[in-house]
Parts: C-alpha cells; structure tokens; sequence
C-alpha cells in the first residue's frame, strides 16, 4: 500500500463495542488538544523549557493499538504516542507538570517533555536514541514468555528509528524468541528533515519484517479502526504464543519535527493531502454517519476535554520546581558511598 | 581441602544465586549448550533450562537491551559479554537506558553485565581490553574488578542482589591461574570495598584486577631491600572506597597508582585528583602512576609484554620513590 493510494473514508474491517468506539474519539480529541496547548500555547508563552514534539495527524496510532491494551500488558511508547500515556492513565496534570519541568511531573523535572515512565501504568520511558526500545521490549516480551504469562508488550518508535542497529537487533531476536510483543511504527515519512527515501531503500518499513521471518502488516494510520483491527489481531497473536507482528502505520507528521521547526522542507501540497485525511475529522464523520454521536455531542466533548485540560493546567502551574539539590537524587538505590 | 579457581567461583556464584532466586537467569553468546567461551556458564543449561540459560543471536545491544527490559519486570539478568571489548557494541543500552532509569523516572535496572577483559594472553586489540573507564564515567552504574577467587563469587553475588546495573568484569588472565580455599557459606563481597592486600609502611600501591598480583610480586622483590610496600585492591570502582584510599596514604605517606588500563582518562587520574585534593599534606612525594601506555592493546607477545605493566615497572619506581 502506498501511502499516496490511501483512501480517505476506508470502509471498516471490523467494529469495536461502542464503549471503544466512543473512548477512541475522546483520547485522539484529547491528545489533539493537549499537544496543541503544550506546542502553541504553553511552549510559546515560555512555560516549557526544551523541546516539544507532537504527534499532531498521527493520533490514530497510539490511541488506536493502546485503546484494547490490558493493565497488565506493558506500553514502550515513542515520542509522538501522547494517547498511549493518556489511555495508560497518566493523568493530565502529570504530564502537563512534566513539560513544565515541575517536581509533580512523571520524572520530578529530571527529564522532560515525552520522556516518562510508570512502571505502575505499564509504560516504559522513551529515551532519545531512536530505536533502543526495541530490544527492551523484546527483553519484555521475553520475561513473560520465561514465566508463562499471556501478557503483552507494545512497542513504538517512527520510520527513522528502523535505520538504527538496535532496532534491527531487538527485532531479530524478539522473532529467534517468539516473544509476545507487537511492534508498531509510526511511518510519518520524515526523521526531522530527512524523507523516507533517504531513510530507507525498501518501499515500506513492513517489508523488513519479512527479512526477521516476522510477519509485516500495513495499515492505514490515519484510520483508527484499521490500526485498532490490526493491533488487536496482533495482540491476541501475542498471547497465545504466535510470538512478533510488525505493523507499519502510514502518517504523515503534520508539524515539524519539534516546536521550533517550521517543515519548510515539507512540500505543501503533502500537507494539504494529508489534511483531508485527518484522522481524528474522518473519525467523525465516520461516526456520526453511524449515528454514534451528532454534532452537538461532538462539541459536548470538545468543551469537557478543554475544561480538563484547563484544570490541569492550572493545578501544574502551581505546582513547585524540583529543589536544586535533588540534582544529586536518585542517582542510585542506595547512596554509593562517594560520586 | 580443595582449592576454587576464579572462573570456577564466578560460575559457583551465579549458580548459586540462580537456585535461590528464580527471577535470576544468564543470556549471551553461547552461554547455553557451550557453556560460554570461557566456560563460566558451564552445565548452567543441563541444571536451570534454555529459559534461564539462553543462547542469543551475536547482538551485544540486544542482549543488554532484553536484560533491562526482563529488570524492569522485576527479573535478574545476568548478562554476557563473550569478550569486554564487545561491551562497546552495548554502550548506548547500558550509559543511556539502563544507567538513567532510576533517575529520570524511579525504576530500578537491576542487570548485571559480565565479561573478560584484560590482557595478558595474546588476544590482539579486540579480546584484550580494560574497558572500564567508559562506565565508571557513568553515574548510575557500578563498576566492579574482581582480582581474587572469593572476590569474584563474593562480587558476582552482590552485583546480581544489587538494584542498580552493575558491570563486572572479570579478568581472563586471572580465570585459572588464581584459586583458594573458598568458605562454604552464602558470603558476599560488599560493592564499593577495597581490601588490603599487603599491610606496609613505606608506600601504597593502589591497584585493581591482575595488578593487584603484579604489585604483590613487586613488593616481595623490594623487601628484600627493605622498603615495605602496601598493596590495596580497589575491587570496586564505582562507587570506589575512598576511606581506604585515603587512609593508606595517610600512613605511607607515598603512592603508586598502578593499572592495566591505559593512562589518560584511567581511575589513576582520578585517584590522584582525590589525593590531591584531601589528602595533599600528607604526602611526602609525587603521586606516581603506572598505566599502560596510551596504544591499543598489540598481539605480537614483545609488543604486549611493553604494553603491560610489569613488576620491574612497580621495582622502579618504587626505588625512586622510596629514595625521594
């Protein structure tokens, strides 16, 4: 499938219960305007220091792999899978208190923007260099498969972190192991500046799995349902021991890479294409086409999500910076006995 | 009594922690069915099953990359580098995930990363290595260099107990050519100790790894000339014992700093750096460093030979230090 034959209302596969269906509009609605207020609104008033990214057009993804995930599976997600953290349970106030760099935030201002963990919520912290979360999870993976456990482990990472060794390693041995992980790129077809061809000289990241006798499956990414039918076929191939599945989610990055990258190496009529196929609109129209929710409905749930995330943020911004000295703060388990 | 040789006490170590611990397992490059390349995982496979003892494809980042994810699900890995010089291949997974989990979002790493290193057995630039400084620049590691047989059980099991990820490397030159009479209880060798091996009163050589035999040698030598050498292991670099450091030099009043690893950037600048800094006014001469030189590790055995530090090395300079 190339991603310039990609249909902007596909018919879908198969249908989650309504409950889903529902929470799935509410997490992409949400991650939209959440990451808009970080990236145009609290970035630009100088309240968050450092970078941001966002996975503005790519909300299907995260929103739509994770939405069926169990507590007890575990989540590796990259740095523009926003709706994973959220569908995980990290709340609104911890996120927003971690791009601010307050002690409240998911890494108490050691690390910011998307780098956060919880062990409790399953979700494992991002670090920079692409592609590393590979093969944790397939270590993951593989400590279930050791204990017999029917969990399962999801991986993120985008089109550029398959260039990496790591990414190739953490594949090849999660495929040798047969380890319950699913492994999910967000295919945006640019690593900052760089475009997919330059990248890569394979038409799709799917076709590598082939390479790791991993099956590689595509979808589209910006339909929800078709992410959500293949994330959930993968998952229950994970737990019933059917080992790895790669699925490439074809996107497009609809900002640049980070806050202060303006994409103008981006021609603009990929813009203007991907646009129309915005996932979260054609969501919509899907939706209130089979009389999910109407019109008003949908403003309904603008207005509460606006109001959570307006309550967030006024509880993160008073929320205190980290002392100076918990710079010297958990380093260690146990203090050594010099640093 | 039978006598336990290093190799021998590493795998006794792990075994042992492996019986009693059912989160504790061993991946790596033939580690299985081989028995690992110098065969400190032997008979693990028959004993524990290919799922505490796995074979991997040859990806030294995918190996430590499982073992921090199988930690972060409360498992103890324990994993191998056939040969230290391969760590390299890892480095990203062990300085950038494992050893900043903790601190960027409270989640303990708790691996063990275990290899050879060292040379002294003609292994060329590639199976001879000290690689140690690269992670005792690290914080969030630890760093620990097993010179004797007790140590390195003693360690192996404190470094698989420990919460944080602890590198070991252990000496090949060591593996069968040192063995003693080891206790028969669960003891363990605290990390971040170092031990005296050698009470003396003239100078302290302080030291690590195989050195620590190189300075015992040496200080047999010179005390037939009456200077009195004493010798301390570090046996942990990071975090290292600064207390006994600073103690033997304020008793001898003159150190060596003796170590395989090459000279800049080597733990000898740093200890020196710490002399300096508290315990400058007891000191009655320069601090003085043996290191190898700063060159890869050659093959060719006069070449290697230049390479390593020798005893003649400590004779030397002990003499000139003795008569400053």
């Amino acid at each position: 499938m190339k991603s310039n034959t990609l249909t902007r209302d596909a018919a879908p596969v198969s249908l989650p219960p309504e409950k889903t269906v529902l929470d799935m509009l509410y997490y992409m609605k949400l991650t939209r305007e959440l990451e808009s207020r970080i990236e145009r609104k609290l970035y630009r008033q100088g309240k968050i220091v450092g970078g941001v990214y966002v996975g503005r057009g790519q909300e299907a993804i995260a929103v739509g792999s994770c939405i069926d995930t169990r507590p007890d599976d575990i989540v590796c997600p990259s740095h523009r899978d926003m709706g994973a953290y959220l569908i995980r349970g990290m709340s609104l106030r911890t996120i927003l208190a971690q791009y601010m760099a307050r002690k409240t935030g998911a890494t108490r201002g050691k690390d910011g923007n998307m780098h956060m963990g919880d062990l409790s919520k399953g979700l494992i912290a991002f670090v920079s260099m692409l592609g590393d979360n590979v093969p944790v999870a397939t270590g993951i993976g593989l400590s279930f498969k050791m204990r017999g456990q029917d969990r399962a482990a999801l991986c993120f990472f985008g089109d550029g972190a398959t260039s990496r060794g790591d990414w190739h390693e953490g594949i090849n041995m999660a495929s040798v192991f047969k380890v319950p992980v699913v492994f999910i790129c967000n295919n945006n077809q640019y690593a900052y500046s760089t475009p997919l061809e330059r990248q890569m000289a394979v038409e799709n990241v799917a076709d590598r799995a082939e390479a790791y006798g991993m099956p590689g499956e595509i979808v589209d990414g910006n339909d929800i349902l078709a992410v959500w039918d293949a994330a959930t076929r993968a998952i229950r191939r994970a737990r019933s021991g059917g080992g790895p599945t790669l699925i490439e989610c074809k996107t497009f990055r609809m900002t640049g890479h980070s806050a202060h990258d303006d994409a103008g190496y981006v021609p603009p009529e990929l813009f203007e294409f991907w646009e129309e196929r915005d996932p979260i609109s054609r969501f919509e129209r899907f939706l209130t086409q089979r009389g999910f929710i109407d019109k008003s409905g949908i403003g309904e749930l603008q207005q509460r999500i606006n109001h959570e995330i307006d309550e967030a943020i006024q509880i993160a911004e008073k929320d205190p910076f980290p002392e100076p000295e918990d710079c010297l703060k958990d380093v260690y388990f146990e203090s050594p006995t010099e640093q | 009594m039978s006598l336990t040789t290093y190799v021998e006490a590493i795998r006794q170590g792990i075994w042992e922690e492996m019986e009693k611990d059912d989160r504790v397992f061993v991946l790596g490059e033939d580690v299985g069915i081989y028995g690992g390349a110098f065969k400190v995982t032997a008979g693990m496979l028959e004993r524990f099953g290919e799922w505490r003892v796995i074979d991997t494809p040859i990806s030294e980042s995918g190996i430590v990359g499982a073992a921090i994810g199988a930690a972060l699900m409360g498992m103890r890995p324990v994993a191998e580098m056939q040969f230290a010089d391969f760590i390299s291949c890892a480095f990203d997974q062990i300085t950038n995930f494992a050893a900043k989990c903790r601190y960027r979002w409270g989640a303990g790493v708790p691996i063990v990363v275990r290899g050879p290193s060292g040379g002294g057995v003609h292994g060329g630039p590639f199976h001879s290595q000290n690689p140690e400084m690269y992670f005792v620049h690290t914080p969030g590691l630890k760093v620990v260099c097993p010179s004797t047989a007790y140590d390195a059980k003693g360690l192996i099991k404190s470094a698989i107990r420990d919460p944080d990820p602890v590198i070991y490397f252990e000496h090949k030159f060591l593996y069968r050519r040192v063995k003693e009479d080891l206790p028969s209880d669960d003891f363990v060798v605290p990390i971040g100790k170092a031990a005296i091996r050698r009470n003396g009163s003239d100078i302290s050589v302080i030291t690590y790894g195989a050195m620590v035999y190189i300075a015992l040698d040496a200080a047999k030598e010179l005390e037939k000339e009456g200077i009195d050498l004493e010798v301390l292991d570090l046996r942990s670099l990071l975090p290292f014992d600064k207390e006994a450091v600073l103690e033997s030099v304020k008793k001898t009043n003159k150190v060596i700093l003796l170590h395989e690893d090459t000279q800049i950037g080597g733990f000898a600048g740093e200890l020196a750096a710490i002399i300096s800094e508290e315990a400058f006014e007891y000191l009655d001469g320069p601090i003085r460093r043996i290191t190898a030189p700063n060159t890869p590790v050659p093959y060719s055995p006069p070449l290697e030979e230049f390479f390593l530090p020798k005893i003649s090395d400590v004779v030397r300079v002990a003499r000139e230090l003795y008569a400053y």
